[in-house]
């Protein structure tokens, strides 16, 4: 089996999501080799020969690839994609957006979202917003899978001197173009890789009153969420959200503040180690998955918790 | 300016789903169906653009079983035009359903195909980007902005910490997110409308496809589950706790 893991990175540094993937490309059995497309990536291929379990690196610096857009992308992985029996990427908005176009064109059914690997063709996937878990064989010759990075360990980087093949890229195909990106720009951790994530939901009345969770964030050294609702209220952005249309989130420590625990948003948090949810309704479902449970008006409690930090 | 939006019945985002006591699929007995919530905001934005001026006329279809033509006729009385169901008394996945609607694509050559990032049953977010991929059309998933002129689309897209902006040819593919719009609900008289418009039924076996499936469902089971832990009296209880039981604050 030969296995083909596209790493997501931004030109400069490798995503953590590409490692947890390396970890689940490893666990089919068989040679992994990694391919990182973009512009400038002497770095992240630096980086990339660190990885465990990763046995060749394939590498395409191209200023097609700068932008990482699909159309481009997927007629790269072509090129390569019958020499492998597996093509896996990262569950991310990155891995999501390529990953089908791929699929369809090697006219392969693609296994999204996998938790855990059964088998080289055995998978278990969440579906239904996680209130239920598939365990799907796939018979397509070549499988096209991605992968929750919460669900697998990030692989080690003790590794060295990995050998880099060199892949000249195809021609742009020129059917769209990347006409601008604004990132949110933030000193604390991304939501999907923090120890700590504190989330705020309808609870909070106003986008305004978020500033109480970011005040515990910065003392916590966490990443601040929300659930849908918030986020619909208009409260927050979009890459706030967690649960099962936005980010999936497995911390140390998620605490829930003013969030009821609707199952959409459970799909995205409820595999962190320790939950903590306040509200001042006893009745809230999000108490039944909480480890710690707390009824108080946030607007007291969070003051409390900030000045006990 | 055509608008094409595939839809999908689902159960409704609001039921519990569970397994079937053999666990062989989920229990889908008597639960209440509805339209997609994606799509729901894919049709909107599509009826939006025909209410701007910038579209003439925007076409619902759906893969499935003969009771999507429920979904299709309140996809009507929100605004679409007319509808196609492609009827399969088999569920397909994601590939096949691709393989259809580009069959319609063919037949009605759109110059925008709108449809939901994801669907709430399998969660695959798939369809659209398989659809681009077969008909060689670019593509803009997890839209949170549109904007649309006579040979380009412009489409903001919602991406893992921000925003990216994509400029597409027509035709394109949009995959909608959350925050594109809010959709409307149907009004009574739009319903009675909706029930004189055009809903055409093709059978899936007149395409001539090949739709079997590519992936065995071996078993649907709940995932494991958590425990409910104490209840905490004051926010000092539960510092302590944090530190000194869970062990997960310093």
């Amino acid at each position: 089996m030969s296995i083909l893991v596209i790493a997501e990175h931004d030109n400069n540094n490798l995503k953590a999501s590409t490692l947890n993937t390396v970890t689940a490309a490893s666990q089919l059995g068989g040679d992994v080799s990694l391919l990182v497309a973009g512009c400038n990536i002497e770095g992240v291929i630096n980086e990339s020969q660190t990885i465990d379990g990763v046995s060749k690196i394939i590498k395409c610096d191209n200023e097609i690839y700068k932008n990482f857009i699909a159309e481009d992308l997927s007629a790269l992985v072509m090129e390569i994609a019958d020499q492998h029996t597996h093509i896996l990427a990262p569950a991310t908005t990155f891995g999501k957006n390529l990953m089908p176009r791929v699929a369809a064109k090697i006219d392969s059914q693609q296994v999204s979202d996998i938790i855990s690997v059964e088998a080289d063709d055995t998978y278990k996937r969440p579906i239904y917003a996680g209130s239920c878990i598939a365990t799907v064989k796939s018979n397509d010759d070549i499988k096209v899978i991605t992968v929750r990075s919460t669900a697998f360990d990030a692989a080690g980087m003790s590794n060295s001197g990995v050998q880099v093949e060199e892949l000249q890229g195809t021609d742009s195909l020129g059917i769209s173009s990347f006409v601008s990106e604004e990132l949110a720009k933030s000193d604390r951790p991304e939501l999907t890789s923090a120890n700590i994530v504190i989330s705020g939901g309808r609870g909070m009345q106003s986008g305004d009153n978020f500033h109480l969770l970011d005040s515990i964030a910065d003392k916590l050294g966490a990443a601040v969420g929300a659930s849908r609702a918030a986020v619909d209220a208009g409260f927050v952005p979009n890459d706030y959200q967690v649960g099962q249309t936005g980010k999936i989130v497995a911390p140390d420590l998620y605490i829930a503040v003013g969030i009821s625990g609707a199952i959409q948003h459970l799909a995205g948090m409820k595999d962190s180690k320790v939950i903590v949810a306040i509200n001042k309704d006893e009745d809230a479902p999000i108490f039944q998955v909480a480890d710690y449970g707390l009824v108080a008006d946030l607007f007291t409690a969070l003051p409390e918790l900030e000045s006990s930090i | 300016m055509k608008i094409l939006v595939p839809i999908k019945r689902v159960v409704d985002y609001n039921v519990k789903v569970r397994p079937l006591s053999d666990n062989s699929d989920v229990d889908l007995n008597n639960v209440k169906m509805a339209v997609n919530p994606f799509c729901e905001i894919a049709l909107e934005e599509a009826v939006r653009l025909k209410e701007s001026g910038q579209a003439s006329e925007v076409v619902a279809v759906s893969v499935g079983k003969s009771e999507s033509q429920e979904q299709l006729r309140t996809a009507l009385a929100l605004g679409a035009d007319r509808a196609t169901l492609v009827e399969s008394d088999s569920v397909l996945e994601p590939l096949a359903i691709s393989k259809v609607l580009k069959k319609v694509v063919e037949d009605e050559n759109p110059d925008l195909i709108i449809l939901g990032k994801q669907a709430i049953d399998g969660d695959n977010n798939q369809t659209g980007q398989m659809l681009a991929a077969l008909l060689d059309y670019p593509q803009a998933t997890n839209a949170s902005e549109v904007k649309l002129d006579s040979t380009n689309v412009e489409v903001t897209r919602e991406i893992d910490g921000g925003l990216q902006t994509l400029k597409l040819n027509v035709p394109a593919i949009i995959t909608t997110d959350l925050r594109l719009n809010e959709p409307r609900y149907a009004s009574l008289p739009n319903i009675m409308k909706a029930k004189k418009k055009e809903l055409n039924v093709i059978p899936l076996a007149d395409l001539g496809l090949d739709t079997t499936s590519r992936t065995e469902l071996l078993s649907v089971e709940l995932p494991p589950s958590r425990e409910a832990g104490v209840m905490v009296e004051s926010v000092d209880e539960l510092m302590d706790k944090l530190k000194n039981e869970a062990k997960v604050i310093q």
